[in-house]
């Protein structure tokens, strides 16, 4: 695989501290950029950002696959995109019944927070985020 | 002189805590391999993450962020120590706490205030009879270690690190066991705020350094990166100190069986010696008895 990238295409890998989730040979990646969604195709050149909370796309062939990222961030350089996020996951593997409960737990949290000194408010709304965005690319799959 | 059956039923006794160590030592080792497996699927990431941060760090003045001054006073250190929940590993926990102390000592003999953060048990049963402070606990986490969680103790040390309010802590020390072979585990400390930028010469033999396009910019992608450095070291001293665990209990559990069969076979001369005293003597007495009937 290593090789196959050198010769003008575009290789793909998305790191979580536990696993290697992705490493193929792609057409194109969409990543959620802090400043947007950007796409990377073969030949980008050095690129370095923050990434949001969301889903990213990347297209082999006619094959589009789609992640859950919990933000991280992204480097591309030649020709290889890595992503290092905390957490990745295929739509097919997010526990949606997880990512409800963890919704609500959230929300509670930061309508607590207003009232309440002691609840970070930061950490309980990027849960509620992570949350949502499960949810959404889970349940687009099953549609 | 024992009898006989004491002997007998010391050497079942024997046995039996050999059959528990040998299976520990089984234990321990599918639980090395785990972890190990553990520790290579990280390393794509702590590598990547270091490259790009020892890059990002080669570019700007190294005074860009709170987290990377050192405090020009130094009055308040914390010490978190890393040890195994549980015991029957050598002396696996008692050379982190011993580390762990000697710094302790060290920085109160320089005057400066100490506190301490125990992650694992054997670490805060120790220090909990001690007269230091302890400032949090966490128990029952190595071996099952999250990165929520790490993200959750870096983030306390940042927050004490930079906070404005008494008492500030100025710098936070890692003590964890390094785990360098099967047979070499060793006690290691790491400074973990002030954070000190990967080491450029570390970084160059990944290749020329190339010039990224940085979005938003490289100061607040480092801002980013910077807490995050910290999650990874934790981290990393995660799973080395739970592979360490491992071998150590291991080789220990290793020991003991190899123990168990010197006493077993000990016992054994012992039981042997016993019986053909008590034959000789059972046929000293029919001869004598018989004789005495001529």
């Amino acid at each position: 695989m290593t090789e196959k990238h050198l010769e003008h295409r575009l290789l793909l890998e998305v790191v979580t501290p536990s696993r290697m989730v992705v490493s193929k040979v792609v057409d194109i990646a969409v990543a959620p950029g802090v400043m947007g969604e950007f796409g990377v195709l073969v030949s980008h050149i050095p690129f370095l950002t923050s990434l949001q909370v969301g889903e990213m796309r990347y297209r082999v062939g006619k094959e589009e696959e789609r992640l859950f990222i919990s933000g991280g961030f992204a480097e591309v350089s030649n020709n290889k995109m890595t992503i290092l996020a905390d957490a990745a996951e295929p739509p097919e593997k997010i526990d949606l019944e997880r990512a409800r409960r963890s919704r609500e737990r959230a929300e509670k949290r930061v309508a607590q927070a207003a009232k309440d000194e002691a609840i970070d408010f930061a950490r309980a709304e990027a849960a509620l985020r992570r949350a949502i965005a499960r949810i959404s690319i889970a349940s687009k799959k099953r549609m | 002189m024992a009898t006989l059956k004491d002997i007998l039923r010391k050497i079942g006794a024997v046995k039996k805590t050999k059959q528990i160590t040998r299976a520990m030592n089984m234990v321990a080792a599918a639980r090395l391999r785990g972890a190990q497996a553990k520790m290579e699927n990280f390393e794509p990431y702590a590598r990547k993450f270091s490259e790009v941060l020892g890059n990002l760090s080669s570019r700007l003045e190294p005074d860009i962020h709170p987290l990377l001054t050192p405090k020009e006073e130094v009055k308040r250190i914390r010490v978190v120590l890393m040890t195994s929940d549980r015991g029957l590993c050598g002396s696996f926990n008692m050379n982190l706490i011993n580390r762990a102390e000697k710094l302790l000592k060290q920085k109160q003999a320089a005057g400066l205030e100490v506190d301490l953060t125990c992650i694992g048990k054997k670490g805060r049963d120790f220090f909990r009879r001690k007269p230091y402070a302890i400032n949090a606990e966490h128990i029952g986490v190595l071996g099952r270690v999250e990165i929520g969680l790490v993200n959750n103790i870096a983030n306390s040390f940042i927050k004490a690190f930079l906070s404005e309010a008494e008492p500030v802590v100025d710098e936070v020390y890692l003590v964890y066991a390094r785990f360098l072979s099967l047979g070499k585990q060793v006690p290691d400390v790491i400074k973990l705020l002030p954070i000190t930028p990967p080491d450029q010469a570390e970084t160059a033999q990944f290749g020329p350094t190339l010039e990224y396009l940085c979005e938003p910019s490289a100061a607040s992608l480092m801002i980013d990166l910077l807490p995050k450095h910290i999650s990874v070291q934790i981290y990393n001293a995660f799973l080395q100190t739970e592979t360490s665990e491992h071998a150590a209990r291991m080789a220990s559990m290793d020991n003991a069986t190899k123990n168990c069969n010197e006493m077993v076979q000990n016992l054994t001369l012992v039981y042997n010696k016993a019986r053909q005293a008590a034959i000789t003597k059972e046929l000293m007495d029919i001869v004598g008895g018989a004789e005495a009937l001529k």
